[in-house]
């Protein structure tokens, strides 16, 4: 490149390619080393999925077979899965962005989307936890599963946790500081339960059930459903709405971090 | 092509406006190889928003932002540079170790880790937890990771914020060393003295221009004002009625007087008092001398607006 002869110390000047993979990795691994350490990060996001999964999926569910265990699994995975992804972006962007980290990021010459990659690659392998630690549990109410359908579960879920870091990531470029917690809950909460998560869809009213396609969460659900060999509908129509829906949430917060950082 | 010729960064004409705010405007600075530039100014001068374009964080509404020759925004031109912003709240969980590798890991040719944990003296803090030490070490750590990636301009703005006067001292004992090295030094600062030690050139800005630019030395020469300070019989009134005195003061029994002219007023002095003792005459120092310029500049703005 023409440009870079200008540089003071022309001739050793370019950066390696290797290296600038090596620098995408250690963005990652900064990232998930850094959530592994924080208890208020890990413990809300694997403690209430795993909770509510014991109580009402494996515990009170004795009685109705293991298809109820079986259905729950699904939502729960659903529902965990949210958390890391709307939490993992969100509560941190918007607390880097206030703390004057992300400035300092966009400062030093760090590659581009090695910030927001890492983030990715972090929700995604709790993601995987949570799926590993439900489909653990699954294991107590005799819930019986291939191989293949709990790899299936696994796959939903690492790649379902997507669109959620896309809202959370627009969601974190909306509020500031310490105002991020209190925001995403009141999205994740009244969207797991519109979507179905807690109590199956047709004990809703008829109103919500028909809301219900609204919520990425519910599109997100007949796909684990499937997965755990439960779902009836064709699943092309579920992938392609979360797929517009997380290309629509990343453009939109690219958006806002370009113009107000 | 004369390599050191080219400013390592400059701004020309530069313009940032926030809304109805001018933060930067048409300010002119150029930065050559080397040298360590103090960015001097009171609160909203826009220090930190000239400090913001040439970093590329912001695009200048008007007028050419380089850094080596670049626009900012290429990480090319980053990758030369080092950053200490006044506030970044780093990950806590994160160790010192942990920090400098992943800092080091942006760059080229990047310093290997002992050698960027002596240079900020953070050698005993490596294996930290970042949110556990205190904020004079956070301080240091973040000056290791501006160092860390060997950059040929380093960005420093208040670095000695929080710090001891011993974690001060060396930190300028590491400026110094770098600048030594070839290294040049953008450094925004609100105590005087730090520029007064470590800076060629300093550039007082206000409003969002450079009122004055120089060596320290010219900076002071500029003003010309002299403190002259003595024991005398004098009456202060007296003195006072000089046409050559500003300004007179008594603080401690003595006598203080500033003045553009201190030899006359000295001459006049010793021939009208026989018992005069302890007579001093100082430059004034750089802290009067800025609060002057700024004040200058202060009031013919102010004189612009009504005359608007």
């Amino acid at each position: 490149m023409n440009t870079l002869s200008l540089d003071p110390t022309a001739g050793n000047d370019a950066m390696p390619a290797g290296r600038v993979l090596g620098a995408y990795l250690a963005e990652a691994r900064s990232e998930c080393l850094r959530y592994l350490r924080a208890p208020g990060f890990m413990l809300p996001i694997t403690l209430f999925p795993g909770m509510f999964y014991l109580v009402f999926g494996v515990l009170m569910a004795r009685g109705e077979g293991t298809d109820a265990a079986r259905y729950l699994l699904a939502s729960y995975a659903t529902f965990g899965v949210m958390s890391p992804g709307l939490f993992g972006f969100g509560v941190s962007l918007a607390l880097e962005r206030d703390g004057g980290l992300l400035t300092l990021k966009r400062a030093l010459p760090m590659p581009p989307g090695a910030y927001l990659l890492g983030k990715m690659l972090m929700a995604m392998g709790a993601a995987a936890f949570v799926v590993l630690l439900l489909l653990g549990l699954s294991q107590i109410a005799h819930v019986s599963l291939s191989l293949a359908q709990a790899a299936a579960l696994l796959a939903t879920g690492v790649l379902g946790v997507l669109p959620f870091c896309a809202l959370g990531m627009f969601i974190g470029t909306l509020v500031k500081g310490q105002g991020g917690p209190g925001v995403l809950n009141l999205v994740y909460l009244p969207m797991a339960f519109l979507s179905g998560l807690w109590f199956p869809l047709p004990m809703l009213p008829k109103v919500l059930q028909q809301l219900a396609p609204v919520w990425p969460s519910y599109h997100l659900d007949r796909l684990a459903l499937a997965a755990v060999g439960m779902g009836h509908d064709a699943l092309a129509g579920h992938v392609l709405v979360l797929l517009g829906f997380t290309v629509a949430f990343v453009l939109l917060a690219a958006r806002r971090l370009r113009r107000y950082g | 092509m004369d390599m050191s010729a080219v400013p390592v960064a400059r701004l020309r004409g530069a313009v940032k406006r926030y809304g109805a705010l001018t933060a930067v405007n048409g300010l002119d600075l150029a930065l050559h190889r080397g040298e360590l530039l103090a960015l001097l100014g009171p609160n909203g001068a826009g220090k930190s928003s000239a400090i913001g374009l040439l970093l590329g964080l912001h695009r200048p509404d008007a007028g050419d932002v380089e850094l080596f020759g670049l626009d900012p925004q290429r990480i090319e031109a980053r990758r030369w540079i080092g950053v200490m912003l006044q506030s970044a709240t780093l990950p806590p969980t994160l160790r010192v170790r942990e920090l400098l590798r992943l800092t080091a890991s942006y760059y080229a040719h990047p310093r290997v880790l002992q050698e960027s944990a002596e240079l900020a003296a953070v050698e005993d803090l490596l294996d930290r937890p970042y949110g556990k030490l205190s904020g004079g070490q956070q301080r240091r750590v973040q000056f290791a990771l501006a160092l860390c990636g060997r950059p040929q301009l380093l960005f420093l703005d208040e670095p000695t914020v929080g710090l001891d006067i011993e974690a001060r001292q060396a930190l300028w004992a590491a400026i110094r060393r770098l600048v030594g090295e070839g290294c040049s030094v953008l450094l925004t600062t609100h105590y005087l003295e730090e520029a007064e030690a470590l800076a060629d050139r300093v550039c007082v800005m206000t409003h969002g221009r450079a009122i004055h630019e120089g060596t320290v030395d010219e900076l002071r020469a500029r003003v010309g004002v002299k403190r002259i300070r003595c024991i005398s019989t004098l009456l202060p009134e007296t003195v006072a009625a000089w046409p050559e005195v500003a300004e007179v003061r008594v603080e401690g029994g003595r006598l203080q007087l500033t003045t553009a002219e201190a030899e006359v007023v000295v001459l006049r002095l010793l021939q009208n008092d026989a018992w005069l003792r302890e007579l001093e005459v100082q430059r004034a120092g750089l802290a009067e001398a800025f609060t002057e310029l700024t004040r200058d500049a202060e009031a013919s703005s102010s004189d612009q607006r009504e005359a608007a």
